[in-house]
């Protein structure tokens, strides 16, 4: 089971440690600092010592070091690294190292409350909440008034019960449910245009603000679509099963309902297309030219559009003019950056110019790559639609929203 | 306000400072204080000093407070075992408190202070803890009995806290069946002997799927991975687990999919005759394993590596997913490597196209690891996918025109293996690999080459001005170039030995004289006398036909796929290991192995195909082969077929076991075994048993006990050599034995001294019988405690009977009829002796050594009759009649006692005596 964290900053410090079981040396981070020093953006998420086992995620420029001694599944940890940060950031709303330090001792009491002896015991942001409030303004003060604690004296009420997911007695004036269906788009697109491999990676976010113990059914118009499921636990497989909709009693506030995954079914839509030309022979400057227009996007305007190409390594320096958003180049990660904002279809936004090349430098092996974000309102591009929304178990009646957005997930486009 | 505020260090008294503030009588202060400390505490500094103050802070009802106390507690009892006993009593009366937030905090906590002290006064609360009526105080019971455990082991064992957590098995909550399930298993990994405490049965499972549906994520995998050792009785069962768990794959938790498709694989192996069952399941499984790869990169990683095991395994369950392992440019480069690797597994003639194309896209890329790996995969591909084979050659050689320097090295490196897969095909583009031989700068790559121009020399118009450049700096040269160039020249020689004469003697010179390395001094030597004397014989064996090489490089083994099958999401799939090859201190105990399969047995993946070892071999394979062809039929280690080798994971199992048997019985030290020699030489004594292993230098910290138990002119003794493998000297020995059957205990205390490193002394410990008696199951179990100045050790031992045989066991005749009679049959057993050797006489005068007292002896109807008596230091009286036939080699005994339990011991004791006297 997991021994310790050490939580590392990017310069190598450890500047928190955490024993679950007796004390490891910190000393045996220097496995960990020397992969870091080696490749900061590729350290093995695992990492094997003669006495220890490093697992490791990075988040935010801070590395989270978890030490196990005997067979663990290594996903085991990995998801329980992910959780902490997730509560970090669901109690201090980022998770920096400035945050953390600030944070110290609710962060130590956080992390004694979620590990026992190296076992989860409460990772369930709702009932970590009921036993550590999360700090705020208002409460320091009012606790430094009335010499009361963020600490709860009582067991959480969802602790043991058959829906550890939320808590009783929730009492909302306004009763709210949203749910955002969020798809991403992974791609790669090869140099002529076509479609080397797409799918969708979609996620049903929600923010369920409602009294009570409600019961809800979520139906699809078009449920068939889905080529696999993760459910949050509070989804009822078995109704998935027979009648494919999604009947749950929420968790407070706001989590992921379900991610889905589309990808050999359906022929997934490519909602924007990059016209690229990069002239470059040795000796002489080479040219570069962009346009960026909507391909497969139902009417639906692409906006927050960014572009990164990550340029050959002969390439110096790049003097460029676009027509629309600002660019810039960093001669060191040969990355240009271009941000376009919304797509104009009367007139597509284009970047052409020189690129300075350095001299005597192997033109033949160029394969720049470029990586395209994009955001669209309106639409989930799967084509997936919300049916209903059905509430059992309560009599008020809930507000109900359900927002469509497209975005980019890994989209990327070979020159 | 932040707790930054803490770090603020003052002036020089920092520590007296927060002692003073721990010791103000204001609760907030006392609050902020310990805070302070705390805070000191996460960022590493030593405020151990400060143990009382803090310590005094604990009675408290301010939770917050409590908390903190506690966490300090937990980080600094260790060093101060002393002052935790002033917690003790906190803690106990926390135990008690109405509120099951704290009797919970209280319990797990004392758990996590290591001090022995501590752990003795920790056994009440938590036996009262396991079975609290509050759900939340148990499930953190549960945990508190694997610490517990970790701590003293023997504890509890002692305690019966093992089978209380066996109950909480069955406990109504769903948590607490998970953390009973999760100490469990925690048990059994750390259990010395690695058989699982717990055998799971069909009720148990019934329980755990139960549970599975309800308890946490975290509780979820615990309960997955313990159902994946169990062995279902039959395939129904088999298939009710594989429905009841598929809900499973689509959690959202990672780890909790990973588990559930080991478990999924593992019952499919079981249900490998339901073609049907399976190809539904395999298909289910596809999805979720395909999901894991659009999460984060760690995530993708550890699933890659599984994935890898299964394509091997099940290559059927991805074949339609090549896409997903297509490689993104900004991938880390660990997932990248992975992805190609799955990629090559995957490739077959309907998406080979695809593949080609997309190799030849990475081969463009920045990361020169990616790169090389990329290339070598299209010449992998070469070799598998025959109809692509042109496809790939022409790719590579557009790779070539390419002149990135490593490129077209690693190039060259796989056409080599794709001209020995396809002889004369390709030969065609020697001339372009020629153009570039003079920028191989690598050993590998400047080796295929000359082999190459010396494979086809009679092609290359130029080949012996080309393998003459070679040969000027041949002393600089690495040795596998040294070696391919000797064998090139000599292929040179004999295809046109016009003109090359002088070549091959120049580098036969080179190789016999100017070399110091032996192997390339010896080839030179045969060849040179192979040329000498049979120059046709030498074209025999140099020019000889090559076996062909096929597809599959680098596969697993198939016994260690089964294995690591059985270990998907474990660090072992990760590592490619089985975990006995790298957890620390596992004892090899327990190797898992699929299940063997049920039904028809259908040979899938029985391949005959010669394996491509990994490069570096090769060469070697390569040089092997010129030599003769009746050595490379061994050199290529054949695959066993799968059928062969569920057999062989059986046997593995039954060696293991046996083999761990075989080192517990080691022969006694020579010390003892003189002993044993002058004993028998001078007068016949009682039959000792040869020394065993008590206690393994791992488990005792370096202190390795061996012993067996003697009886000595009426004096019992436990004879015992210590060994000491540590670095340190040990001493300060002590010994004491638990409660016993039998009320042994030691007569003398054990008076040692010191132990030096390396060092093996022999102790004979007097024994007596009036110590304190409680019946153990077996009878003749004893638990000894060894105490030194490292550690306390705990091990459990069994005693022969025969140490317990007094010497005054004779009876009269006629007590002994009256009382064979008084003793009612049903305390009489029967047992059968073999392998006798010697006649009535013979055995009755062994027997009489050991304290087993013929009485009378009788001639019935031919047979011989021996009535015997012997006494048990408890005055256990056993009567037995020995039933011998003349030239038969065994007999019958029977026996008759009032505690007839004995009779097995007696009748093993009879067996040692008779047969190793």
């Amino acid at each position: 089971m997991i021994h310790s964290l050490f939580i590392i900053n990017s310069s190598g410090d450890v500047f928190l440690e955490k024993h679950w079981r007796s004390v490891i040396s910190r000393s045996v981070c220097d496995y960990y600092l020397e992969a870091q020093r080696a490749n900061p953006n590729d350290i093995s998420p695992v990492i094997a010592t003669p006495h220890h086992y490093l697992i490791s995620i990075q988040r935010g420029g801070v590395s989270f070091v978890a030490v196990c001694m005997e067979e663990i599944p290594p996903l085991f940890v990995i998801e329980f690294l992910h959780r902490v940060v997730d509560t970090f950031q669901d109690y201090f709303s980022d998770c920096t190292e400035s945050i953390i330090k600030e944070n110290y001792v609710v962060i130590y009491e956080l992390l004694d409350e979620m590990l026992d002896n190296g076992f989860p015991l409460a990772t369930e942001s709702n009932i970590l909440k009921e036993l550590i409030k999360p700090p705020n303004i208002l409460r320091t003060i009012a606790n430094t008034v009335t010499g009361k604690t963020n600490v709860s004296e009582v067991l959480p009420t969802g602790q043991l019960s058959n829906i550890p997911w939320r808590r009783t007695g929730v009492k909302y004036t306004n009763n709210e449910a949203y749910f955002d269906v969020i798809e991403e788009v992974d791609a790669i697109i090869d140099k002529s245009g076509a479609t080397v491999f797409a799918e969708i990676q979609g996620y049903i976010d929600c923010c369920i603000k409602l009294s009570g113990m409600p019961d809800l059914t979520l139906s699809f118009m078009n449920p068939r679509l889905f080529d696999d499921v993760s459910f949050h636990p509070c989804v009822r497989f078995k109704r998935w099963e027979a009648e494919r909709v999604l009947s749950f009693i929420p968790p407070d506030g706001n989590f992921r309902l379900i991610s889905y995954h589309i990808s050999s079914q359906s022929v997934v839509a490519i909602p924007i297309y990059v016209r690229h030309n990069l002239s470059i022979k040795t000796g002489e400057q080479g040219r570069l030219d962009l346009t960026v227009g909507p391909k497969q996007t139902l009417g639906r305007t692409v906006e927050a559009v960014k572009i990164e190409v990550l340029m050959p390594k002969c390439i110096l320096n790049c003097v460029l003019t676009a027509n629309q958003g600002k660019y810039n180049f960093d001669p060191v990660s040969k990355i240009l950056h271009w941000d376009i904002g919304r797509i104009d279809v009367t007139k597509l936004p284009n970047i052409r110019g020189s690129v300075s090349i350095a001299s005597g430098s192997n033109t033949a092996e160029i394969n720049p790559s470029i990586n395209v974000h994009f955001t669209i309102n309106q639409l989930a591009v799967s084509g997936l639609k919300v049916n209903r929304l059905d509430m059992y178990g309560e009599k008020y009646k809930p507000f109900k929203g359900v927002k469509y957005i497209t975005k980019a997930g890994r989209f990327q486009i070979r020159m | 306000m932040t707790d930054s505020k803490y770090f603020t260090t003052t002036k020089k008294g920092e520590i007296f400072e927060l002692k003073s503030e721990l010791n103000n009588d204001k609760k907030e202060k006392k609050k902020e204080a310990v805070k302070k400390v705390i805070a000191s505490m996460t960022v590493g500094k030593d405020v151990s000093a400060l143990f009382p103050d803090v310590v005094n802070c604990m009675q408290t009802d301010n939770l917050e407070l409590k908390k903190l106390v506690y966490l300090y507690l937990m980080n600094y009892a260790k060093s101060q075992p002393d002052m935790a006993i002033m917690a003790v009593n906190t803690f106990v009366k926390d135990c008690e408190d109405p509120n099951p937030l704290i009797r919970a905090l209280a319990v797990r906590t004392m758990g996590c202070i290591r001090v022995d002290k501590i752990t003795e006064y920790l056994c009440e609360p938590l036996r009262k803890c396991l079975k609290d009526e509050d759900p939340y105080v148990r499930k953190t019971a549960a945990v508190c009995v694997a610490k517990l455990y970790d701590i003293s082991s023997g504890l509890v064992e002692d305690q019966g806290f093992l089978e209380q957590l066996k109950d909480l098995l069955s406990d109504s909550n769903p948590m607490v069946v998970a953390n009973a399930v999760a100490a469990l298993s925690e048990i059994n990994e750390s259990s010395p002997t690695g058989q699982p405490l717990v055998e799971l049965n069909h009720a148990t499972i019934n329980k755990l799927l139960t549970a599975l549906n309800e308890c946490t994520e975290w509780g979820q995998v615990f309960i997955l991975d313990s159902l994946s050792n169990y062995n279902p009785k039959d395939e129904r069962e088999a298939q009710s687990i594989c429905e009841r768990i598929t809900p499973r794959l689509a959690h959202a938790n990672a780890a909790v999919v990973l588990s559930a498709v080991k478990v999924l694989m593992k019952m499919m192996e079981i249900l490998a005759g339901d073609t049907e069952f399976c190809g539904t399941l395999s298909k289910k499984l596809a999805p979720p394993l395909v999901t894991l790869l659009s999460s984060e990169p760690e995530v993708q990683y550890v699933a890659l590596r599984n994935i890898n095991l299964i394509v091997q395994k099940k290559p059927d369950i991805l074949k339609h997913e090549m896409k997903v392992f297509f490689v993104k440019y900004n991938d880390p480069i660990y997932v990248k490597l992975e992805k190609l690797d799955i990629m090559i597994r995957l490739a077959s003639q309907a998406n080979i196209a695809q593949v080609l194309s997309e190799l030849k896209e990475y081969a463009t890329e920045v990361d020169v690891d990616f790169v090389r790996k990329a290339v070598r995969a299209i010449g992998r591909c070469a070799i598998k996918v025959e109809p692509s084979a042109e496809r790939c050659v022409s790719t590579l050689l557009d790779l070539i025109q390419t002149k990135v320097n490593y490129v077209v090295q690693e190039a060259i490196v796989v056409i080599k293996d794709i001209f020995r897969k396809y002889p004369n095909k390709y030969e065609s583009i020697i001339s372009t690999l020629c153009e570039n031989l003079d920028t191989l700068d690598e050993p590998e790559a400047r080796a295929s080459m000359v082999w190459i121009i010396g494979e086809y020399a009679e092609r290359i118009d130029n080949a012996d001005e080309l393998l003459d450049s070679f040969l000027e700096g041949f002393a600089d040269e690495n040795a596998q170039v040294q070696l391919q160039l000797l064998t090139a020249v000599v292929k040179l020689f004999l295809k046109r030995p016009a003109h090359t004469q002088a070549l091959v003697q120049h580098v036969l010179s080179l190789a016999t004289q100017d070399s110091d390395n032996p192997d390339l001094r010896d080839r030179g030597f045969i060849y040179w006398r192979l040329l000498s004397t049979d120059p046709a014989a030498a074209k025999e064996v140099v020019l000889a036909d090559k076996p062909l090489i096929s597809e599959e490089t680098d596969l697993l083994e198939p016994t260690l796929l089964d294995e690591l099958i059985c270990h998907i999401s474990s660090l072992a799939s990760v590592y490619h290991k089985p975990p006995t090859a790298f957890v620390e201190g596992r004892s090899a105990g327990i190797r898992k192995t699929l299940p063997a399969r049920q039904g028809s047995v259908e040979e899938t993946n029985a391949q005959e195909a010669t394996v491509i070892p990994n490069q570096e071999s090769l060469i070697g394979d390569l040089l092997s082969m010129d030599i003769g062809s009746t050595v490379t039929q061994a050199a290529p280690a054949a695959p066993p077929t799968s059928n062969v080798d569920l057999l062989g994971g059986g046997l593995d199992v039954l060696l293991g076991g046996a083999s761990d048997l075989s080192s517990g019985g080691v022969a006694p030290s020579t010390t003892g075994l003189l002993g044993d020699i002058f004993g028998l030489s001078s007068s016949p004594t009682m039959y000792t048993p040869p020394k065993t292993c008590w206690l393994p230098a791992e488990k005792g910290k370096g202190l390795e006990i061996m012993g067996t138990f003697a009886r000595r002119n009426g004096q019992m003794t436990m004879d015992l050599s210590f060994t000491n493998k540590a670095m340190q000297a040990m001493s300060g020995f002590a010994i004491q034995f638990n409660k016993n059957s039998f009320g042994i205990a030691p007569a003398a205390p054990l008076n040692l001294g010191a132990l030096q490193p390396g060092q093996t002394l022999e102790y004979n410990l007097p024994l007596s019988t009036n110590g304190p008696v409680q019946r153990m199951e077996p009878l003749t179990t004893l638990q000894v405690a060894v105490k030194n100045n490292v550690d306390v050790f705990y091990y459990a031992c069994q005693m022969h009977i025969q140490v317990l045989f007094v010497e005054d066991g004779t009876l009269d005749k006629r007590v002994f009829l009256t009382t064979w009679r008084d003793i009612p049959s049903a305390n009489e057993v029967q047992y059968t002796l073999s392998d006798l050797k010697g006649n009535a006489d013979a055995i009755s005068a062994k027997m009489t050594h050991n304290n087993i007292f013929t009485i009378a002896k009788r001639n019935v109807e031919g047979q011989d009759m021996l009535y015997q008596s012997l006494k048990l230091t408890n005055n256990i009286w056993v009567l037995l009649e020995l039933k011998l036939q003349p030239g038969v080699n065994h007999a019958t005994l029977s026996l008759k006692s009032r505690s007839v339990e004995v009779a097995p011991y007696v009748f093993q004791a009879y067996d040692a005596v008779v047969k190793n006297v």
